[in-house]
């Protein structure tokens, strides 16, 4: 394990390249869902204050 | 009133909800696969030794940067063309990703560069050089879409923005022939290939891993740009 930890002696290299792969992704995917369950949320609050509103009208 | 009074958007959403779990399903399990057969069941490289494991997330960043590029400038023509009213919105969303993956081809690259070429960056080779600049003009484009207010407008300028950084890809592309500086020729090209199968198949699998990562993300964030011009027109309605 300690072996393929230290990737020949390229461990410096390699795992940083993984690590900023995976909080770049990481990073990508929570910013994107977050930013899509926001933008759900207020669609979904002014369309139900506009069919109250327009119910009220009626 | 639902969001039926954008027919269009109406349907891409219905479409795109049903099949967002199934490609964010592919895409965990191709990662998974690729990622535990690149870093477990390949050998190192007789040249280049363990370094060779940066290649399953070095490669598949910069193909999916230039990929992206693609499609954000086709859907961008699109949009100026035929005015689709979904087009710019799938240009839009691409940016982000596009840039991030180009961030992610530099950053790795760089740190594979390090040990191999004995430099982490060189201003003289051109392929090195060129992908910095495409990573410009992403920033470029999404700055664009920000600094003009009225939808039409930005999409208009953010389109033709990109439509003239395209002259980046095939620079990017051919750098390496062109220039024979630092960076390696293609080793993947349609007449086959000259890495080994064993580091070749695993390859494979990481790109169509980020593909679809690519696929499930540009989705979400397509949806998330159409619930942000409703929630917008809502807003407008109500203020009237």
């Amino acid at each position: 394990m300690a072996n393929f930890f230290a990737m020949g002696g390229y461990a410096a290299f390699v795992w940083p390249a993984y690590t900023a792969t995976l909080l770049v992704l990481v990073t990508t995917i929570v910013l994107s869902l977050a930013a899509h369950a926001r933008a759900r949320k207020a669609v979904r609050q002014l369309e139900a204050e506009e069919e109250q509103s327009g119910a009220a009208k009626t | 009133m639902r969001i039926t009074v954008l027919a269009n958007p109406k349907r891409f959403l219905d479409l795109s909800r049903a099949l967002i779990p199934w490609i964010a399903a592919l895409a965990f399990l191709l990662l998974a696969v690729g990622i535990y057969w690149a870093l477990f069941q390949t050998p190192p490289d007789y040249q280049q030794g363990q370094t060779v494991k940066i290649m399953f997330v070095h490669v598949p960043a910069a193909y999916m940067g230039l990929m992206i590029y693609g499609v954000m400038a086709g859907s961008s023509l699109v949009g100026l063309v035929f005015r689709h009213p979904l087009a710019d919105v799938a240009a839009k969303s691409a940016a982000p990703l596009g840039a991030a993956f180009t961030a992610l081809a530099l950053l790795t690259g760089s740190l594979w560069g390090r040990p191999m070429w004995g430099t982490y960056w060189q201003w003289g080779d051109a392929r090195l050089v060129s992908e910095l600049i495409l990573f410009f003009i992403y920033m470029g484009y999404i700055a664009l879409w920000n600094a003009i207010d009225e939808p039409q407008r930005a999409a208009k300028a953010a389109a033709i923005l990109s439509l003239v950084g395209a002259a980046d890809l095939p620079i990017i592309h051919f750098s390496v022939e062109w220039w024979n500086t630092l960076h390696q020729g293609p080793s993947i090209g349609l007449t086959g290939s000259t890495i080994d199968p064993a580091f070749l198949w695993p390859l494979f699998v990481m790109m169509a891993g980020y593909t679809m990562l690519f696929a499930w993300l540009w989705l979400i964030r397509m949806q998330t740009e159409i619930f942000e011009r409703r929630a917008r027109a809502l807003m407008l309605a109500k203020g009237a």
